[in-house]
């Protein structure tokens, strides 16, 4: 498939689901669509289009969160970038790692980091902080705050 | 017998990414293997957010020790992805060359660790003896063995001179006899094909599943590489070919990265010859508001970076993604059924600058220490040796 026959075939079959489209550039396109399309939308990109996923990003934006699944089609040389906006209170989303192993490890980071929950994620268990980091602590979020006493952050600044 | 749980890891002195590996065998044989990482999480994601555009190159540049150009290349081009702007030309190819002679340290690296690891010690020392001349033409080109900080948003800091060339070309020349050598004694070495042949085997499907990337991918028939499919730096106007290779196992991948050595050298020396007149900084005042990606081809493979900007002068959010971050889960696959003596090799066969087997201790159910880190080694060792000796000519 060309790049145009890629992009108006995701419209015909999530056009109610997607909720805004940028074509940023030749090789890079964002879609925003409804969070709970997800899954169906990243099995179709990685196993009937055959793109590779890069990784996934979040950022709190204070007012939602958002996170960002970026696939790369490589014989168009195509980069597509699915944008979800979740609730910050109770920011939750399907997990694709069942249906691809590309995905266990970067839902793992995004839950600890900023508290993303992945529904049916076959191993939610911590990956990155350590043991003794408190359970509802997300140092991603922008209202993170230091939480451990004995923690020296000054990076040396404060020693005479 | 039980099954035995061997814990390898967390520290090592030689590792830059300490990581826990829990095997549970059963014999000798592997039946599972569980990783558990960020031992040394240094919250570099959240440092960047702190610094403006220019000074960030300087942060990501030290997330590696081995490939530290492949993060500021990446850093870099998100950047340059957030609004229209083009690179110089000459900046594209001191790029190229910056990033192909890291290329060219870091397998010739990886390619001593296999050595040594499987006993080899000779190809440990010819390999970082090598490896040494090249540091040499980075320090003529940069400055600097490692850490070269070439990079800024928008070009390079510091141009190439032009009497500096004829000594780097002369200096990489000097080594291709001496990596032809090598190659042949790597590759004809009945030893190590009967040792790495089919050990840690990754299928086509499970390469995909994985995303895997860069070498550990290509060596199971995925023709993947950034350098080919979403063309950057120089590397769309010379001529140089990817290496695929089939069968997936140990011994391809120590194949794939011999061959790209010689694609390198190639890249480079095109680079140094052809090297464009022009400026070396696009000159950017002012990050607008927006997103970018930027993604290279780093030794181990694709190194991805996102960068989001609300027009300050620093960034929102700064993603990294290190190759190792999809390679390393891998080890589901390619561990599981092999051998104690044969994980060594295979773990360190994705080249995630692993070296922490001195940390293994293998425990039996009462806790009783059976082996530890070096006697590992040594297992590994000996089964070559015991190989070596069979097919020794009577």
């Amino acid at each position: 498939m060309t790049r145009a026959e890629v992009l108006t075939d995701l419209q015909d079959r999530f056009g109610d689901e997607i909720l805004n489209f940028s074509d940023k550039s030749q090789n890079r396109v964002y879609l925003e669509i409804d969070p709970r399309a997800i899954v169906r939308m990243g099995t179709y990109l990685f196993r009937t289009l055959g793109a590779r996923f890069n990784i996934a990003s979040g950022t709190d934006m204070c007012d939602f969160i958002e996170v960002l699944y970026h696939f790369i089609i490589e014989d168009l040389n195509l980069l597509l970038s699915i944008r979800v906006k979740l609730d910050r209170e109770n920011p939750e989303i399907a997990s694709l790692s069942r249906e691809i192993e590309a995905f266990n490890w970067i839902e793992r980071e995004l839950m600890e980091l900023l508290g993303i929950t992945f529904t049916g994620h076959p191993e939610p268990k911590r990956l990155l902080l350590a043991d003794n980091w408190p359970e509802d602590v997300y140092p991603l979020r922008q209202d993170y705050e230091e939480w451990d006493e004995t923690a020296d952050r000054t990076r040396g600044l404060n020693n005479g | 017998m039980g099954k035995t749980v061997i814990p390898i890891g967390p520290y090592h002195p030689l590792q830059e990414e300490p990581e826990f590996f829990t095997l549970t065998v059963d014999g000798e044989t592997v039946i599972d293997i569980d990783v558990r990482i960020g031992y040394n999480h240094r919250g570099i994601e959240k440092l960047s957010e702190s610094r403006v555009f220019e000074n960030s190159t300087f942060l990501v540049e030290r997330i590696c020790g081995i490939c530290s150009t492949s993060h500021p290349y990446a850093y870099t081009r998100a950047v340059e992805d957030i609004f229209p702007m083009e690179v110089p030309i000459r900046a594209k190819f001191i790029r190229t060359i910056i990033a192909e002679g890291e290329r060219i340290h870091s397998h010739l690296l990886w390619l001593g660790l296999a050595g040594h690891f499987l006993g080899y010690n000779t190809v440990y020392m010819w390999a970082w003896k090598l490896r040494e001349e090249i540091l040499d033409v980075m320090e003529i080109l940069s400055g600097n063995r490692n850490n070269y900080a070439m990079f800024k948003p928008g070009g390079v800091r510091r141009d190439i001179n032009a009497e500096d060339i004829p000594i780097c070309l002369k200096k990489i020349d000097s080594i291709v006899p001496t990596l032809v050598m090598l190659k042949m004694a790597v590759l004809d070495d009945p030893v190590l094909h009967a040792r790495l042949k089919g050990v840690g085997v990754m299928s086509y499907q499970e390469a995909i599943d994985f995303s895997a990337l860069g070498p550990t991918s290509r060596a199971s028939g995925v023709a993947r590489d950034v350098r080919k499919d979403s063309p950057y730096g120089a590397y769309d106007q010379l001529d140089w070919d990817m290496i695929v290779t089939e069968n997936g196992d140990v011994f391809d991948k120590a194949v794939i990265r011999i061959l790209e050595m010689f694609e390198s050298i190639k890249i480079t020396k095109y680079c140094l010859e052809h090297l464009p007149d022009g400026p070396i900084d696009a000159n950017i005042k002012d990050v607008p508001v927006g997103e970018g990606i930027g993604h290279i081809e780093a030794p181990r493979g694709e190194t991805f970076h996102y960068v989001k900007s609300d027009g300050t002068n620093r960034p929102v959010r700064h993603k990294v993604r290190a190759p190792t971050f999809m390679n390393l889960p891998t080890y589901k696959a390619t561990v599981k059924g092999q051998t104690i003596s044969d994980a060594t090799i295979i773990l360190a066969a994705i080249d995630p600058c692993y070296c922490c087997t001195e940390r293994v201790a293998v425990k039996n159910e009462k806790g009783v220490r059976l082996y530890n880190g070096q006697d590992l080694v040594r297992l590994c060792r000996e089964k070559t040796d015991r190989m070596r000796k069979g097919m020794a000519p009577k």
